[in-house]
Protein backbone atom coordinates (compact mmCIF):
# COMPACT_ATOMS: atom_id res chain seq x y z
CA UNK A 1 0.00 0.00 0.00
CA UNK A 2 2.79 2.32 1.06
CA UNK A 3 4.87 1.58 -2.29
CA UNK A 4 1.57 2.18 -3.99
CA UNK A 5 1.44 5.69 -2.41
CA UNK A 6 4.93 6.53 -3.20
CA UNK A 7 4.79 5.24 -6.56
CA UNK A 8 6.62 8.15 -8.89
CA UNK A 9 7.59 10.18 -5.62
CA UNK A 10 10.44 11.03 -7.39
CA UNK A 11 9.11 12.97 -10.35
CA UNK A 12 7.18 15.24 -7.19
CA UNK A 13 10.71 15.97 -5.51
CA UNK A 14 12.32 16.69 -8.39
CA UNK A 15 9.15 19.37 -9.54
CA UNK A 16 9.58 21.00 -6.31
CA UNK A 17 13.50 21.14 -5.70
CA UNK A 18 13.42 22.48 -9.63
CA UNK A 19 10.96 24.55 -8.72
CA UNK A 20 12.17 26.30 -5.44
CA UNK A 21 15.65 26.33 -6.90
CA UNK A 22 14.22 28.58 -10.03
CA UNK A 23 12.85 30.87 -7.26
CA UNK A 24 16.10 30.75 -4.84
CA UNK A 25 18.18 31.51 -8.05
CA UNK A 26 16.62 34.37 -9.25
CA UNK A 27 16.78 35.88 -6.21
CA UNK A 28 20.28 35.70 -5.70
CA UNK A 29 20.67 36.69 -9.17
CA UNK A 30 18.59 39.82 -8.19
CA UNK A 31 20.30 40.21 -5.05
CA UNK A 32 23.76 39.58 -6.44
CA UNK A 33 23.16 42.47 -8.74
CA UNK A 34 21.75 44.79 -6.88
CA UNK A 35 24.56 44.57 -4.57
CA UNK A 36 27.11 45.32 -7.42
CA UNK A 37 24.78 48.34 -8.53
CA UNK A 38 24.89 49.65 -5.49
CA UNK A 39 28.55 49.83 -5.46
CA UNK A 40 29.30 51.05 -8.58
CA UNK A 41 26.75 53.92 -7.93
CA UNK A 42 27.97 54.52 -4.64
CA UNK A 43 31.76 54.57 -6.46
CA UNK A 44 30.20 56.98 -9.29
CA UNK A 45 29.09 59.21 -6.76
CA UNK A 46 31.78 59.98 -4.86
CA UNK A 47 34.20 60.35 -8.10
CA UNK A 48 31.57 62.82 -9.05
CA UNK A 49 31.73 64.49 -5.46
CA UNK A 50 35.61 65.04 -5.80
CA UNK A 51 35.44 66.13 -8.97
CA UNK A 52 33.00 68.84 -8.00
CA UNK A 53 35.32 69.81 -5.21
CA UNK A 54 38.35 70.60 -7.50
CA UNK B 1 2.69 48.54 1.35
CA UNK B 2 6.74 47.72 2.14
CA UNK B 3 8.35 45.08 0.16
CA UNK B 4 9.49 43.53 3.45
CA UNK B 5 5.74 43.11 4.88
CA UNK B 6 4.58 41.34 1.90
CA UNK B 7 7.74 39.13 2.05
CA UNK B 8 6.71 38.27 5.29
CA UNK B 9 3.35 37.77 4.12
CA UNK B 10 4.33 35.54 1.43
CA UNK B 11 6.48 33.41 3.60
CA UNK B 12 3.90 32.60 6.21
CA UNK B 13 1.04 31.83 3.01
CA UNK B 14 3.35 29.48 1.86
CA UNK B 15 3.80 27.55 4.72
CA UNK B 16 0.55 27.16 5.14
CA UNK B 17 0.19 26.23 1.85
CA UNK B 18 3.06 23.77 1.88
CA UNK B 19 1.05 22.11 5.12
CA UNK B 20 -2.50 22.10 3.09
CA UNK B 21 -0.35 21.01 0.26
CA UNK B 22 1.02 17.63 2.14
CA UNK B 23 -0.99 17.42 5.01
CA UNK B 24 -4.38 18.19 4.67
CA UNK B 25 -5.26 17.69 0.98
CA UNK B 26 -5.94 13.99 -0.07
CA UNK B 27 -3.80 12.05 -1.95
CA UNK B 28 -5.38 11.90 -4.72
CA UNK B 29 -6.24 8.05 -6.03
CA UNK B 30 -4.95 7.14 -9.66
CA UNK B 31 -1.63 10.03 -9.80
CA UNK B 32 -0.70 9.53 -6.08
CA UNK B 33 1.91 11.82 -4.89
CA UNK B 34 2.94 13.02 -8.58
CA UNK B 35 -0.46 14.80 -8.57
CA UNK B 36 0.86 17.33 -5.53
CA UNK B 37 2.92 18.86 -8.71
CA UNK B 38 -0.11 20.25 -9.78
CA UNK B 39 -0.20 23.14 -6.82
CA UNK B 40 2.92 24.50 -8.40
CA UNK B 41 2.57 24.34 -11.96
CA UNK B 42 -0.90 25.89 -11.65
CA UNK B 43 0.03 28.56 -9.60
CA UNK B 44 3.41 29.19 -11.91
CA UNK B 45 1.48 28.96 -15.36
CA UNK B 46 -1.21 31.43 -13.94
CA UNK B 47 1.83 33.82 -13.36
CA UNK B 48 3.40 32.84 -16.60
CA UNK B 49 0.13 34.89 -18.07
CA UNK B 50 -0.18 37.57 -15.54
CA UNK B 51 3.08 38.61 -15.55
CA UNK B 52 2.90 39.01 -19.65
CA UNK B 53 -0.72 41.04 -18.75
CA UNK B 54 1.23 43.49 -16.66
CA UNK B 55 4.01 43.88 -19.11
CA UNK B 56 1.58 44.20 -21.77
CA UNK B 57 -0.65 46.59 -19.92
CA UNK B 58 2.88 48.56 -18.86
CA UNK B 59 3.96 48.56 -22.56
CA UNK B 60 0.41 50.17 -23.45
CA UNK B 61 0.53 52.91 -20.93
CA UNK B 62 4.30 53.88 -22.07
CA UNK B 63 3.13 54.19 -25.44
CA UNK B 64 0.69 56.48 -24.47
CA UNK B 65 2.01 58.32 -22.21
CA UNK B 66 5.91 58.29 -23.51
CA UNK B 67 6.88 57.90 -19.67
CA UNK B 68 9.47 55.53 -19.02
CA UNK B 69 8.25 54.43 -15.51
CA UNK B 70 5.88 52.47 -17.27
CA UNK B 71 8.55 50.73 -19.04
CA UNK B 72 10.40 49.64 -16.01
CA UNK B 73 7.02 48.25 -14.84
CA UNK B 74 6.61 46.23 -18.53
CA UNK B 75 10.63 44.78 -18.36
CA UNK B 76 10.70 44.24 -14.99
CA UNK B 77 7.13 42.15 -15.12
CA UNK B 78 8.57 40.30 -18.61
CA UNK B 79 11.70 39.36 -16.56
CA UNK B 80 10.01 37.71 -13.79
CA UNK B 81 7.43 36.74 -16.19
CA UNK B 82 9.56 34.35 -17.58
CA UNK B 83 11.32 32.79 -14.81
CA UNK B 84 7.60 31.54 -14.31
CA UNK B 85 6.90 30.58 -17.69
CA UNK B 86 10.24 28.90 -17.73
CA UNK B 87 9.46 26.59 -14.22
CA UNK B 88 5.60 26.10 -15.64
CA UNK B 89 7.18 24.07 -18.18
CA UNK B 90 9.67 22.31 -16.72
CA UNK B 91 7.45 21.08 -13.79
CA UNK B 92 4.35 20.85 -16.76
CA UNK B 93 7.00 18.42 -18.08
CA UNK B 94 8.02 16.89 -14.71
CA UNK B 95 4.34 15.83 -14.06
CA UNK B 96 3.49 14.65 -17.75
CA UNK B 97 6.15 12.09 -17.46
CA UNK B 98 4.94 9.78 -15.29
CA UNK B 99 0.82 10.72 -15.75
CA UNK B 100 1.02 10.44 -19.64
CA UNK B 101 4.19 8.52 -20.25
CA UNK B 102 5.47 11.37 -22.42
CA UNK B 103 7.65 14.86 -21.40
CA UNK B 104 5.95 16.51 -23.80
CA UNK B 105 3.04 16.11 -26.41
CA UNK B 106 2.82 18.54 -29.07
CA UNK B 107 -1.06 18.11 -29.66
CA UNK B 108 -1.82 19.19 -26.38
CA UNK B 109 -2.80 22.67 -26.94
CA UNK B 110 -2.12 24.33 -23.13
CA UNK B 111 1.14 23.08 -23.52
CA UNK B 112 2.05 24.47 -27.22
CA UNK B 113 0.23 27.75 -26.51
CA UNK B 114 2.65 28.16 -23.38
CA UNK B 115 5.71 27.21 -25.32
CA UNK B 116 4.66 30.04 -27.36
CA UNK B 117 4.19 32.57 -24.66
CA UNK B 118 7.82 31.69 -23.63
CA UNK B 119 8.95 32.70 -27.06
CA UNK B 120 6.99 36.09 -26.99
CA UNK B 121 8.99 36.87 -23.93
CA UNK B 122 12.54 36.12 -26.07
CA UNK B 123 11.36 37.92 -28.30
CA UNK B 124 10.59 40.80 -25.50
CA UNK B 125 13.75 41.00 -24.70
CA UNK B 126 15.09 39.97 -28.33
CA UNK B 127 14.13 43.03 -29.70
CA UNK B 128 15.21 45.32 -26.85
CA UNK B 129 18.78 43.72 -26.77
CA UNK B 130 19.02 44.27 -30.74
CA UNK B 131 17.95 47.86 -30.85
CA UNK B 132 20.85 50.28 -30.91
CA UNK B 133 18.33 53.08 -29.02
CA UNK B 134 16.98 52.10 -25.99
CA UNK B 135 13.55 54.11 -26.40
CA UNK B 136 13.25 52.66 -29.90
CA UNK B 137 13.89 48.99 -28.17
CA UNK B 138 11.46 49.92 -25.49
CA UNK B 139 9.10 50.99 -28.48
CA UNK B 140 9.49 47.65 -30.03
CA UNK B 141 9.21 45.62 -27.49
CA UNK B 142 6.13 47.14 -26.53
CA UNK B 143 4.43 46.39 -29.67
CA UNK B 144 5.52 42.93 -29.14
CA UNK B 145 3.99 42.30 -25.67
CA UNK B 146 0.98 43.60 -27.37
CA UNK B 147 0.43 41.24 -29.91
CA UNK B 148 1.42 38.78 -27.79
CA UNK B 149 -1.21 39.23 -25.89
CA UNK B 150 -3.05 37.34 -28.23
CA UNK B 151 -2.02 34.54 -27.22
CA UNK B 152 -2.99 34.70 -23.78
CA UNK B 153 -6.98 33.68 -24.48
CA UNK B 154 -5.36 30.65 -26.03
CA UNK B 155 -4.02 29.07 -23.37
CA UNK B 156 -6.79 29.70 -21.13
CA UNK B 157 -9.25 28.58 -23.45
CA UNK B 158 -7.08 25.57 -24.90
CA UNK B 159 -8.36 23.26 -22.32
CA UNK B 160 -12.01 23.79 -22.48
CA UNK B 161 -11.57 23.90 -26.63
CA UNK B 162 -9.07 21.68 -27.60
CA UNK B 163 -8.25 19.71 -24.74
CA UNK B 164 -5.83 17.15 -25.84
CA UNK B 165 -4.25 15.02 -23.41
CA UNK B 166 -4.31 17.64 -20.83
CA UNK B 167 -7.08 17.28 -18.15
CA UNK B 168 -10.25 19.54 -18.86
CA UNK B 169 -10.72 22.53 -16.52
CA UNK B 170 -12.22 21.40 -13.30
CA UNK B 171 -10.86 23.46 -10.68
CA UNK B 172 -14.07 25.20 -10.47
CA UNK B 173 -17.06 22.58 -11.09
CA UNK B 174 -18.81 21.55 -9.06
CA UNK B 175 -17.80 17.59 -8.56
CA UNK B 176 -14.66 18.44 -10.58
CA UNK B 177 -12.05 18.87 -7.74
CA UNK B 178 -11.92 17.74 -4.17
CA UNK B 179 -13.03 21.10 -1.62
CA UNK B 180 -9.39 20.26 0.32
CA UNK B 181 -7.41 20.23 -3.02
CA UNK B 182 -9.08 23.37 -4.32
CA UNK B 183 -8.59 25.01 -0.60
CA UNK B 184 -4.78 23.94 -0.63
CA UNK B 185 -4.43 25.21 -4.79
CA UNK B 186 -6.06 28.27 -4.09
CA UNK B 187 -3.45 29.36 -1.00
CA UNK B 188 -0.51 27.95 -3.28
CA UNK B 189 -2.06 30.72 -5.75
CA UNK B 190 -2.35 33.31 -3.67
CA UNK B 191 1.17 32.71 -2.01
CA UNK B 192 2.96 33.10 -5.50
CA UNK B 193 1.09 35.34 -6.14
CA UNK B 194 2.55 38.08 -3.94
CA UNK B 195 6.08 36.46 -4.39
CA UNK B 196 5.40 37.39 -7.77
CA UNK B 197 4.61 41.09 -6.76
CA UNK B 198 7.65 41.18 -3.94
CA UNK B 199 9.74 39.75 -7.74
CA UNK B 200 8.00 42.94 -9.66
CA UNK B 201 9.04 45.44 -6.67
CA UNK B 202 12.50 44.10 -6.34
CA UNK B 203 13.16 44.17 -10.46
CA UNK B 204 11.63 47.32 -10.62
CA UNK B 205 14.08 48.90 -7.81
CA UNK B 206 17.15 47.42 -9.61
CA UNK B 207 15.83 48.82 -12.97
CA UNK B 208 15.66 52.37 -11.26
CA UNK B 209 19.02 52.19 -9.60
CA UNK B 210 20.18 50.49 -13.32
CA UNK B 211 19.00 53.98 -14.96
CA UNK B 212 20.42 55.74 -11.65
CA UNK B 213 23.92 54.43 -12.62
CA UNK B 214 23.57 55.27 -16.39
CA UNK B 215 22.95 58.90 -15.65
CA UNK B 216 25.72 58.99 -13.48
CA UNK B 217 28.34 57.00 -15.77
CA UNK B 218 27.13 59.81 -18.35
CA UNK B 219 27.60 63.01 -16.24
CA UNK B 220 30.75 61.68 -14.89
CA UNK B 221 32.61 61.32 -19.12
Amino acid sequence: MEDEVMKNAGYMLAAFAVAWAGVFAYVLFLSVRQARLRQEIDALKSDLKEKGAR
Amino acid sequence: MKRNTLLVAGFILMMAALYLIFLYAPIEKDMKLVQKIFYLMVPMGWLAMLAFIVTAVGGILFLVKKSDKWDILAYSSGEVGIVFTTLALATGSIWAKPVWGVWWDWGTPRLTSTLILWFIYMAYFLVRNLSAEEHRGATFAAVVSIVGLADIPVIVLATSLWQGLHPPPLIFQSGGLDPKMRVALMTSVIAFTVFYVVLLMFRTSLRHDEAELKRLKEQSQ
